[in-house]
């Protein structure tokens, strides 16, 4: 296996390198500092650095405010207390008022492993993603994450950047051309898309391998950016394959699976299957463990993607 | 239509805590204008919060005509003070201000609560002089302190000013953003319009607020209690709340909901009703009798 790395991780030293590019940049913690790596940035720039404690509707809004007075707030937190503790300030404050605030949240998805359930968020994506004005992007590995951190404070408005806790393979570096709303085309094939985001990309990338094994030929796209949604890249590569899995770390409903099945019902009707937690809270365990029983792995989406290839090509 | 008779928009480059018997005749004789504006915006708009925007006329017209810095021709002058109307329903007062401070035409009144409307229920940014989308209770002072941050942050001498309501005080995220405010000793200043009322009952039976100013106190909080219709206890009230820069400071400002209009004073009801034709009648004949008195 490749060389494994934490977004966080990833996230702590980037976040470090653009706070000594662009001044204006401040971060604003939940607490959490040292488990979002935050505190990195805390050493280096403590005059930008904000511990707010433990209120999460306080540390929201004081973002806001901070952004309405010029500076780039980035918000860092565990994704499940950012959005689902403070989710009304997150629509008013940040986005109604249109404060150009960045949560940057990690321990994202089932990853986070032995803590269970209510450090947990699965629903994350289809709340931000539901929220007028934000920008939703999920890095798939560490090159990603430091991509989309630079590209985050460059990008006007608010935006939802989903991290995780535990390491995740690193992928492909990211050229220069990677730009927050244009999927990548991280394999090319023709029988089938395979269509992932954050730490299910490289679920796909095996899937991808192993039904090359088979004599099949997976097209792999990677959606960084579920916020505004690469129609064009979808369309192309599911009218060229005529089947697509989706994968997410998330629940069935309201994820990249629902974009998906959105944009290709309106644009180029094929059949899909969904890879995704079935409407159920997490649990604790080891993460691969977890990521095993709730069927987020590589074999199931080879298994969807066979099912897709069967002459029937309708689940039963 | 015709709200109020008064438009001043002279830029205000620095606070003025005159007390005066001119300037303080002057700023009553614009709390009054207010008020006016308030009741005729809500006859025209048929919908709206009238008691919690009468009960701060005397608060709003001596922040935005004497105390804050603020240029009505660049709502976003770098070096204004920037007030949020945490307790954002009481839409009204701010907006009739702002017009009567010649932010907007007072025409765009006209559109107050009305489709495609530039002035909406609760305070939208697409309004001229609005700094946040407010109207979900307790948000405001979270903003404020965000304010302040960025003022240390780029070497202003900011004062942003959060305007809550007492029933506001029930949202924890108010008591998350006092706690913060002392944390980093900000100079952020708030107004607590005391009127005892919201929109269930008394502030008493729906949720004990007090012993209110030692809560506030007990949080880290120089608390000034003001009879928020007394526009001198008002202009000593900010000059010693500006006076401080190393911590917060909270104006609990005793008022009375519907304040100026006599049988909309103290009346629970008044939190959202609109009277009838006559009744309206009555309010804008009362008004316009005391405009004429201050004269």
């Amino acid at each position: 296996m490749s060389n494994m790395v934490a977004t966080r991780d990833a996230f702590g030293q980037a976040l470090v390198e653009l706070g000594a590019e662009n001044p204006q940049v401040v971060v604003l913690s939940g607490d959490l500092a040292e488990s979002t790596r935050a505190a990195l940035f805390g050493e280096h720039y403590p005059e930008r650095f904000f511990e707010m404690g433990i209120s999460e509707q306080d540390l929201v809004g004081t973002a806001a405010g901070l952004a309405l007075g010029g500076k780039i707030p980035f918000v860092c937190t565990y994704a499940v207390f950012a959005v689902s503790r403070a989710f009304d300030q997150i629509r008013v404050s940040v986005c109604y008022t249109g404060a150009n605030v960045k949560l940057a949240v990690t321990h994202a998805g089932l990853s986070v492993g032995e803590d269970g359930a209510t450090a947990m968020t699965l629903e994350d994506l289809a709340l931000m993603c539901s929220l007028p004005s934000m920008t939703v992007v999920v890095p798939a590995d560490a090159g990603e994450t430091k991509a989309a951190v630079r590209a985050a404070a460059v990008w006007k408005g608010p935006l939802y950047l989903r991290m995780g806790r535990s390491p995740v393979p690193v992928l492909e570096e990211p050229g220069a051309d990677w730009q927050i709303g244009h999927a990548r085309r991280m394999r090319a094939g023709k029988d089938v898309t395979l269509v992932a985001c954050g730490a299910m990309v490289s679920a796909a990338l095996e899937a991808a391998e192993t039904l090359s094994q088979q004599g099949i030929s997976a097209d792999v796209l990677n959606f960084h950016t579920l916020k505004p949604f690469d129609c064009a890249a979808l369309v192309k590569s599911a009218s060229r394959s005529g089947g697509v899995v989706v994968a997410e770390e998330h629940n069935i409903f309201g994820g990249l699976g629902s974009i998906a099945a959105r944009v290709l019902g309106e644009n180029c009707p094929v059949p899909m299957r969904f890879i995704a937690t079935q409407d159920t809270f997490g649990e604790s365990g080891k993460p691969e463990e977890l990521m095993q029983k709730y069927g987020l792995t590589s074999e199931r989406i080879v298994a969807a993607a066979l099912e897709l290839l069967q002459p029937e090509g309708v689940r039963q | 239509m015709r709200y109020f008779s008064l438009i001043d928009s002279t830029p205000i480059l620095t606070a003025n805590f005159d007390r005066s018997l001119q300037h303080v005749r002057r700023l009553e004789r614009i709390a009054l204008e207010l008020r006016l504006g308030v009741v005729n915006l809500l006859r025209h708009s048929r919908s709206g919060h009238l008691g919690g925007s009468l009960s701060l006329a005397d608060v709003m017209a001596v922040l935005y005509f004497s105390v804050l810095r603020n240029d009505p021709a660049q709502p976003d002058w770098s070096a204004r003070d920037p007030l949020l109307l945490s307790k954002g329903h009481a839409a009204p007062i701010l907006f009739v201000t702002l017009a009567a401070r010649g932010y907007f035409p007072m025409e765009w009144l006209d559109e107050h609560r009305k489709l495609n409307g530039r002035v909406q229920g609760h305070p939208d940014r697409k309004t001229p002089g609005v700094e946040a989308a407010t109207g979900s209770l307790g948000q405001g002072l979270s903003i404020v302190n965000g304010l302040m941050l960025a003022a240390r942050l780029n070497g202003r001498d900011t004062r942003a000013v959060a305007v809550l309501g007492d029933g506001e005080c029930d949202e924890g995220q108010v008591w998350e953003a006092a706690m913060s405010a002392a944390h980093y000793r900000l100079p952020t200043v708030a107004v607590l319009d005391r009127n005892r009322l919201q929109i269930g009952g008394t502030t008493e039976q729906v949720m004990h607020l007090e012993p209110l100013a030692d809560k506030w106190r007990s949080f880290g909080w120089q608390v000034l209690e003001v009879n928020g219709h007394s526009i001198p206890a008002l202009l000593r009230a900010f000059e010693t709340a500006w006076q401080t820069l190393d911590q917060p400071t909270l104006i609990l400002a005793h008022t009375i909901k519907g304040k100026g209009v006599s049988f909309m004073e103290n009346q629970v009801d008044y939190h959202a009703k609109i009277p009838a034709d006559a009744l309206f009648e009555q309010a804008l004949a009362e008004l316009s009798q005391a405009i004429r008195d201050n004269l």
